[in-house]
This record gives C-alpha cells, sequence and structure tokens, in this order.
C-alpha cells in the first residue's frame, strides 16, 4: 500500500479555517451564553452564600458569647444586689431590733417609773389617809379621854395606854 | 489495573482491525483495477486471496505504471492524521458532504459517497464527479482541461515523485491526469498555496468538531441546568464532577494573571480550554473517527488568531506604551528592544499555534509507528509470527505512549489556556513604575 507521503496537517486548509473559526465562535458564543454564564454566576453566588452563611454563623457565635457574658454578668450583679439586700436587711432587721430593744427598755422604764409613782402617791394616799385616821382617832381618843373625867393619873395613863392599842393601823 | 488490561485489549484489537482494514485496501486496489484493465483479471483473482499470496506487495499496474507496495510507516502515519472527506469508524467509512469551490466550475455541494469509495476501505473513490476525486479519503481536482465534467468512473490513483515533489495522478481512460491538492493558507511556505479549488467540505476534523463542541455544550447546558435548579443545594453527580474543572480554570488560570478583571476573559479562557481538551481527548478514541484536530495548524491556527486578537484588542495604554515606546530604557537600547517587543507580539501566538499542533501531531504520529511495527515485523502481513511478536510489542508502546498522550492532552490544554492568560494579563496590566515610586 502507498499513501500520499505528505505532511498535510501543517498546511493551513482554508476550508478548515474557516469551519474552525465559525465552529469556534459559535461555541464561544453559546457556551459563554448558556453555559460558562451561568456556572460561573451560580459558583460565584454560591460561594458568596457559604461565605455570608460562615459570616453569620461567626456572628451569631460572637453573639452569643456577647449574649453569655452579658447573662453572666447579669447573675454577677444579681449576686451582688442580693448580697447588697440581705446585708441591708440585716441591718434594717438589727436596727429595728436594737430599735424594738430601746423602745421596750423605755417603755418598761417609763411603765416602772408610772408605777413607782402611782405606788408612791398610793402611799402618800395612804400615808394621809393614815393620819387623818391617826388625827381622827387622837380626837376620838381625846373626846374618850375627856368624857371619863381625868381623875386619877394613873387611870387615865392606863386609859391612854389602851386606846392607844385599840388604834389599829390599818 | 483493569484500565489498563482494557486498554491493552484495545490496541490488540486496533492492531487486528488494522491488519483487517489493510487487507480491505488490497481487494480495493484490484477492484479499482478492474474497471480498465481486462488483462489483470487473472492478478486480481492471485490479489484476492493474498493471505496465502506471497507476493500479495505487487497489485499489477495503473496506467501501466508499477506500483510500489512497500509498507511505508511514516507515509501511513501522515495519512492517518490528516483531515479526510470522509468519517472512518473502524473501518467504516462514513460519507461527508463535500462543498467543493473553483473558479472554473464555481460551487460544488454533494456527499462524498459520490466518489463512490468502499464502505470498508481507505477512501479512495472509483468515480470522478465534476472533475473532483477522491484519492485517499481526500478531494483532488484534475486540472486538465480535456477530462469529461460528470460522473466518470476512474480505474486508479498514482503517486509518484517527480524532482524530489510529490505527483498525484488519476489513471482515467488508460491516461494519467495530475491532479491538485486544495487550496492552503501558508502561501507555499510548507508546500501548499493555492491551488485551482477550495475545499469548504464539513471534513473528519469540522465533523469531529461538531461532534465534540455539541457534546461539550449539552455537558455543560446541563451542568449549568443542575445548578439553577439546584440552588442553595450542594452539588451532585455531573455538576459535581465539572465544576472543579471550572473552578481550577478560574482559580489557578484566570484569577492569578487577570486580578480582578478575571470576569470578562473567563468564558473565553474555559472555552479554549475545554475546545483543546475535548478535540485532544477525542483524537485520543481510536476507531472513532481517530481525527487529529488539534494537531492540525489550521486549528490551532485558529485558536492562537483568537488569543492574539483578544490579548492586542484589550491591551490598554500601558500595555502600547511599552510596545512602541520601551520607557525608562535610554535611546540606544529602545532600538534593539522596540523590534524585539514588537516581534514578540506576533511570537507569542505563533509558538501558541505550533507548540499545540506539534505535540498532539508528534504523539498521534508516535502511536500510528508503534502499531506499524506490526506490519513491519510481519513483513506487511505475510509473517504471522513476526506479526504476533510486533503485536505484543506494539501493545506495549502504545500503551506506554497513549498514557503519555493522556497526560499531553491535559498538559497542553492547560498550557495553551495559561499562557493565552498570561498574555492577557500582561496587555491589560496597570503599570507601576520603580522609577514613579523613588521619585515619590
Amino acid at each position: 500500500m502507498i499513501f500520499l507521503a505528505d505532511f498535510s496537517v501543517i498546511k493551513p486548509d482554508v476550508g478548515l479555517l474557516f469551519w474552525t473559526s465559525l465552529i469556534f465562535l459559535l461555541f464561544w458564543f453559546l457556551m459563554s451564553r448558556f453555559a460558562f454564564g451561568p456556572i460561573t454566576e451560580g459558583l460565584k453566588k454560591r460561594e458568596s452564600d457559604i461565605q455570608d452563611a460562615l459570616d453569620e454563623a461567626k456572628k451569631a457565635k460572637e453573639e452569643m458569647a456577647a449574649l453569655n457574658a452579658r447573662n453572666e454578668e447579669l447573675i454577677k450583679e444579681a449576686q451582688v444586689e442580693r448580697a447588697k439586700i440581705m446585708k441591708e436587711a440585716k441591718e434594717v432587721k438589727e436596727q429595728i431590733i436594737t430599735e424594738a430593744k430601746v423602745k421596750a427598755k423605755e417603755d418598761a422604764n417609763r411603765i416602772v417609773s408610772s408605777a413607782r409613782m402611782e405606788i408612791e402617791a398610793q402611799k402618800k394616799a395612804a400615808l394621809l389617809d393614815v393620819k387623818n385616821q391617826v388625827g381622827q382617832m387622837a380626837l376620838d381618843i381625846a373626846e374618850k379621854v375627856i368624857r371619863k373625867d381625868l381623875s386619877a393619873n394613873p387611870q387615865q395613863v392606863g386609859l391612854v395606854n389602851k386606846l392607844v392599842e385599840e388604834i389599829k393601823l390599818n | 489495573m483493569r484500565k489498563f488490561f482494557f486498554s491493552a485489549i484495545y490496541i490488540v484489537a486496533f492492531a487486528i482491525v488494522g491488519i483487517a482494514q489493510h487487507n480491505h485496501d488490497h481487494d480495493h486496489d484490484h477492484s479499482g483495477h478492474d474497471h480498465s484493465h481486462d488483462h489483470a483479471a487473472q492478478h486480481d483473482h492471485a490479489g484476492h486471496d493474498h493471505d496465502q499470496h506471497h507476493d500479495h506487495g505487487h497489485h499489477g499496474p495503473i496506467c501501466g505504471v508499477e506500483q510500489d507496495h512497500e509498507f511505508d510507516a511514516g507515509a501511513t502515519a501522515l495519512h492517518h492524521i490528516s483531515d479526510a472527506n470522509v468519517y472512518s469508524i473502524g473501518p467504516l467509512m462514513i460519507p461527508l458532504p463535500c462543498i467543493l469551490y473553483s473558479k472554473e466550475d464555481g460551487l460544488k455541494t454533494f456527499l462524498s459517497s459520490k466518489f463512490h469509495f468502499e464502505t470498508l476501505g481507505h477512501g479512495s473513490g472509483h468515480q470522478a464527479v465534476d472533475k473532483y476525486v477522491l484519492d485517499e479519503g481526500t478531494v483532488r481536482r484534475v486540472t486538465d482541461p480535456n477530462f469529461p465534467k460528470g460522473e466518470v468512473p476512474i480505474s486508479g490513483f498514482v503517486h509518484k515523485e517527480i524532482d524530489g515533489k510529490h505527483a498525484s495522478f488519476v489513471c482515467y481512460n488508460n491516461n494519467l491526469y495530475p491532479t491538485d491538492a486544495k487550496s492552503t493558507a501558508d502561501g507555499g511556505l510548507f508546500g501548499g498555496g493555492l491551488t485551482s479549488f477550495y475545499d469548504f467540505s464539513i471534513t473528519k476534523n469540522v465533523t469531529s468538531m461538531l461532534i465534540v463542541c455539541s457534546f461539550l455544550f449539552f455537558l455543560f447546558r446541563s451542568v449549568a441546568k443542575s445548578m439553577q435548579r439546584r440552588v442553595g443545594m450542594a452539588p451532585t453527580g455531573l455538576q459535581n464532577f465539572m465544576e472543579p474543572f471550572v473552578t481550577f480554570i478560574r482559580d489557578e488560570v484566570a484569577v492569578p494573571f487577570l486580578g480582578p478583571k478575571y470576569d470578562r476573559y473567563l468564558p473565553f479562557l474555559l472555552t479554549i480550554f475545554f475546545f483543546i481538551l475535548g478535540l485532544n481527548l477525542f483524537g485520543q478514541v481510536p476507531f472513532f473517527g481517530g481525527s487529529n484536530v488539534t494537531g492540525n495548524l489550521a486549528v490551532t491556527a485558529v485558536l492562537a488568531i483568537f488569543a492574539f486578537l483578544i490579548t492586542n484588542f484589550s491591551g490598554n495604554a500601558d500595555y502600547w506604551k511599552h510596545l512602541f515606546l520601551a520607557p525608562g530604557t535610554p535611546w540606544f537600547v529602545k532600538i534593539i528592544l522596540i523590534p524585539v517587543e514588537l516581534m514578540g507580539v506576533l511570537i507569542k501566538p505563533v509558538t501558541l499555534m505550533l507548540r499545540l499542533f506539534a505535540n498532539i501531531t508528534a504523539g498521534h504520529m508516535v502511536i500510528l509507528i508503534f502499531v506499524s511495527f506490526i506490519f513491519i515485523f510481519g513483513k506487511n502481513g505475510t509473517y504471522w509470527p513476526g506479526a504476533g511478536l510486533g503485536a505484543i510489542g506494539s501493545t506495549l508502546l502504545t500503551l506506554f505512549m497513549m498514557a503519555i498522550e493522556l497526560i499531553v492532552a491535559f498538559v497542553q490544554a492547560f498550557v495553551f489556556t495559561i499562557l493565552t492568560a498570561s498574555y492577557i494579563g500582561a496587555s491589560t496590566e496597570e503599570h507601576h513604575h520603580a522609577e514613579h515610586a523613588e521619585h515619590h
């Protein structure tokens, strides 16, 4: 067998140049318009979506951390507040107790003193009464003495003694 | 491991079909012969059972010219990498539309089956159509005005070396008529040039391009569709498989060289990458055309021209200033630098064109020559032990070469794309000069 020993591929055939240009231009247009365009756009969109999602996740994480920190702060604040309130309550309690104690003491003192004064008054009244009665009795005795004729001294003395004996100090 | 096994089977099958195809060739040579030479009938008869026939290499004369039937591996390889007006799937020849223009006869369109080539053969026609003939799959034109127009039977082709130049003839009515090759745009640089006709046919290469481009279009269209359909969802299947290629070109080629402007050029870079890669890989498939599209200078030239046009049309003021003024250099350096810069503008696309062409063509030729070992060691089908050993050696070598070619297919597509991106990047770069920085 013999072939045309011709290195034809190095000779750019006019028809092939024409068809290659036409096919390549058409291919370029169709691929850009209907295939690579949407693909590169889709890829870009997906990449930005992924980036956004990652950013969002990061942001959410940061927000979460911030929230947690805030919570902790709140808890701490609450604890401090509680401690303060407790302390205040304690103070108030103690104050109330001391006040109560003081007041009670005062009241007691007052009661005691008023009692004492009452007693004093009663005592005075009683003494007054006693004095009055003693005076009455002395008057009575004197009357009786006067009525019995103060004849004999011994007898009179005996009588006075007897009368004094009769006085009942109530 | 399994893949290698299948590849090995593939290549052995390729070799067997190659031998079968080779045998068919002999058959049709004979029948072509039959039409005009009754005296050769006996010879023809002998040729039909050429498997046992030692002298099968000689087929008798065509138009009185004794044909040299020694197997020529180089010529076989050259034949197989050429463009053709028939599409071959294995030994099956499928006709393609011919669109031919000559100044004398105007435009002629017909299907290449009109040339009456064998369905299982090498694509040499038995009929001339309006002075056009199909010589080994390629349309040629008879220039002689005495050659009849219309459909006439022809009896064969003769190829001769005349003054060291290759000449082809067609044998009609026992006369030899010289035939013209189609016009080529090399301006005689590679032995081509404008001839009596132009071939705008849908050739094997054009068909391959149409097949590959349609396939790629539907592939990426379905990826784009599933992307639009599944917004906000993780990619699956085909989309998941194809996306990394796109992101690879974007992140490794477009963005590093073009910076933030990459958006404008990314579709072009992706198109050129997948166009080259698709055709490189398609050309690797045995039986199915085995087309050598990216190993054809016309195709790589078109790609390089597009790269050149895009580079220069997107060139900014800085680019042109650097090209024509070479700022910051003394005048005597400018004299040297400016022509060098201007030459560089043209050399860049030329290297793009030649690199891809040479790599793919060389790969195809080496594989074809390795396969030819079967015929060389088998003494052209007459010595079966030699053919068997040749098949084993050829299988191993071809297997190795095909693996290399697979890498080359990707590497060359990538290199073409990355260099195009770097040229565009250089022409659109915003320059910040060192001397400016010093002044401030």
